[in-house]
């Protein structure tokens, strides 16, 4: 049950699309043939523990890690066919919420925002400034913020100064890299709250990557689990759920469930006994 | 082939980020080694040894090969800014900036190093020439040298020290805080955008720069043999003009140009694949300074000899001073 249905376009076509998608970094493989769709309008979580290649999966959507095999596509165009140019036109369309921000320090939180704007749109400096004010009233940051530098603001700040200059040029997809990573449970909520918003506002899908369980359940629509590819064994798909936030609770496989309670368990023994039982003093 | 480099630089990147590699218990700071490693006998030692050598060769394919795709990946950075800088016009908001940045920052101290290696330079061969008793050569030899090697060379040494860490440590810290992917996110090309307003900045400015260590190393060579050391001014400026010809200025502001091109290449290209992590940011500040001083000095001698052989060429009778 969510709150926003799926909708598909005209074509029935997904919006993003990842099929059978490998990648590998030198010899170590991070993602395994991994199926995802995304339709439009639709909000989709992926969770999994950290090092399982969700950031990496979100860097390749966006197209800024290539994939070793498998393709993603864009409205039904493959990112990896498009020329630079395209690809450059076509990210105009995303927007990325960093894990830190990755404000640019060396400008000014207003020209942070503007930045998409001037690369991208002919408009004219009072017309970018309005749109800027705009962006940042909206994830509820003053006026008086815009001629800050990113260094001056707190972790929470920047990170809504991120989401304002991912929103500043209308994207239709947004990719959010550990929304709440790193703040505190009330900023926490105050980002789950202003994806929503977002939503609410702006007909955008987005993917999530996060391992905040709150979040995910919060905003998505369906959830995605990632698992460590070390952890797999041979011819297991590496998505171990993908399905409505509501169920995860209930799903078969234990590794799931595990996560979402944010369980030990086994891991604990393991970890004991590589290190000998050094570290790790038994009760 | 443009998204090949980017593509790769990101790849190895994330892929430094993201492997929580597992040190196996045996490798842990403080854990002893097996004992297959501990020279405890002389066969132990030997075997060691042995051992040794052993894997310095099976890994001296790797490193073969880690050399290769490094050289490649070199190779494809300076091609794509060469791409960049001939199709689309830089923003005349990211180029004065650099212009400034490198250029008029950098003038006190290239105009400083140029006094002190003309009054070096006077001080060190005054000796040997008041020997001869040809102490209005001086002249000569001091401006040749500056305007042919020391001139270029120095301000180019400078320039790798002032301005090149400083681009790998900038981009370096960009790269490491994800700013880089955020520009590239954003539908800016990372290298149109940071390394092609750099990489013009160089290159426009350091013949300028040169001719500006030259100019106040002439000054300073002038100031210390004929103010201090007593030497005929009309003589010491008649030898001056006598052998130093346009073609020895040419000669310093023609190899000036290389010289700031792989300043502002390999600059760049550290900090775009810098390591993640304070070390990683200032590996690539000490390592952009030391591969550009070390391909300034090659480039030297390879553009010594290669004009050196135009300048017989062009002139096969000419009268030179080696």
């Amino acid at each position: 049950m969510s709150l926003y249905s799926a909708q598909l376009d005209d074509s029935g076509q997904p919006l993003v699309q990842v099929r059978g998608l490998h990648v590998q970094f030198g010899r170590q493989a991070v993602l395994r043939e991994i199926n995802v769709e995304v339709s439009r309008g639709e909000t989709v979580a992926v969770i999994g523990e950290s090092g399982c290649g969700k950031t990496v999966l979100l860097k390749t959507i966006i197209g800024l890690v290539r994939p070793t095999k498998g393709s993603v596509s864009f409205e039904g165009r493959d990112l990896a066919s498009l020329s630079p140019r395209d690809l450059a036109e076509t990210r105009t369309r995303f927007g990325f919420v960093f894990q830190q921000a990755a404000l640019f320090d060396s400008m000014t939180i207003g020209q942070n925002v503007a930045f998409p704007l001037r690369q991208h749109r002919d408009y004219s400096n009072d017309e970018i400034q309005r749109i800027v004010l705009t962006r940042l009233a909206e994830v509820g940051l003053p006026e008086s913020i815009v001629a800050k530098k990113p260094a001056e603001l707190s972790g929470g700040m920047r990170k809504r100064v991120g989401l304002a200059r991912a929103l500043a040029i209308d994207p239709e997809l947004i990719l959010y890299d550990e929304p709440t990573t790193g703040l505190d449970p009330i900023m926490s909520d105050v980002i789950n709250e202003l994806i929503l918003n977002t939503r609410r506002h702006h007909p955008v899908a987005g993917i999530v990557v996060t391992h905040d369980m709150r979040t995910a359940q919060k905003v998505a629509d369906r959830i995605v689990m990632l698992y460590p590819l070390a952890r797999l064994k041979k011819g297991e798909s590496q998505v171990i759920y993908n399905g409505p936030p509501a169920e995860i609770e209930r799903a078969a496989d234990p590794r799931v469930t595990q996560f979402v309670r944010g369980e030990a368990r086994e891991r604990l023994m393991e970890l004991r006994q590589q290190n000998g039982s050094l570290a790790w003093t038994t009760e | 082939m443009l998204r090949v480099c980017e593509y790769r630089d990101h790849a190895e990147r994330v892929a430094d980020r993201t492997t929580d590699r597992w040190t196996p218990p045996s490798m842990a700071i403080g854990a002893t080694p097996p004992p297959s490693w501990k020279p405890v006998e002389g066969g132990g030692l030997v075997a060691g040894a042995l051992n040794w050598i052993a894997n310095w060769i099976a890994d001296l394919g790797e490193k073969v090969v880690e050399a290769v795709v490094a050289l490649g990946n070199l190779a494809i950075f300076s091609f794509s800014t060469f791409g960049w800088l001939f199709t689309r016009r830089p923003h005349a908001g990211t180029l004065l900036p650099n212009f400034y940045q490198i250029g008029v920052l950098s003038l006190p101290v290239v105009a400083l190093t140029g006094v002190f290696i003309g009054m070096v330079l006077a001080v060190q061969s005054y000796a040997q020439f008041r020997m001869l008793g040809m102490e209005t050569r001086l002249g000569a030899v001091i401006n040749m040298s500056l305007v042919r090697e020391l001139g270029p060379v120095l301000a180019a040494t400078m320039l790798a020290g002032r301005v090149g860490s400083a681009m790998a440590a900038e981009l370096g810290t960009m790269r490491v805080t994800e700013q880089i992917d955020a520009l590239a996110s954003m539908g800016a090309n990372p290298i149109h955008y940071l390394v092609v307003p750099r990489f013009l900045a160089c290159l426009v400015l350091i013949p300028a720069l040169t001719t500006m260590a030259d100019f106040m190393g002439v000054v300073g060579g002038a100031f210390y043999s004929i103010g201090l050391l007593d030497i005929d001014t009309h003589h010491y400026w008649e030898n001056s003009r006598h052998f130093v010809g346009v073609f020895d200025v040419f000669n310093g502001l023609f190899k000036s140009l290389f010289f700031g091109a792989t300043i502002a290449i390999i600059g760049c290209h550290r900090g775009f694949t810098c390591d993640p992590g304070a070390e990683g940011v200032g590996k690539a500040a000490t390592s952009a300074f030391v591969l550009s001083f070390v391909m300034i000095l090659f480039l030297d001698l390879i553009l010594g000899i290669a004009l050196e052989e135009v300048y017989l060429w062009l002139w096969p009778h000419a009268p030179s001073l080696v």
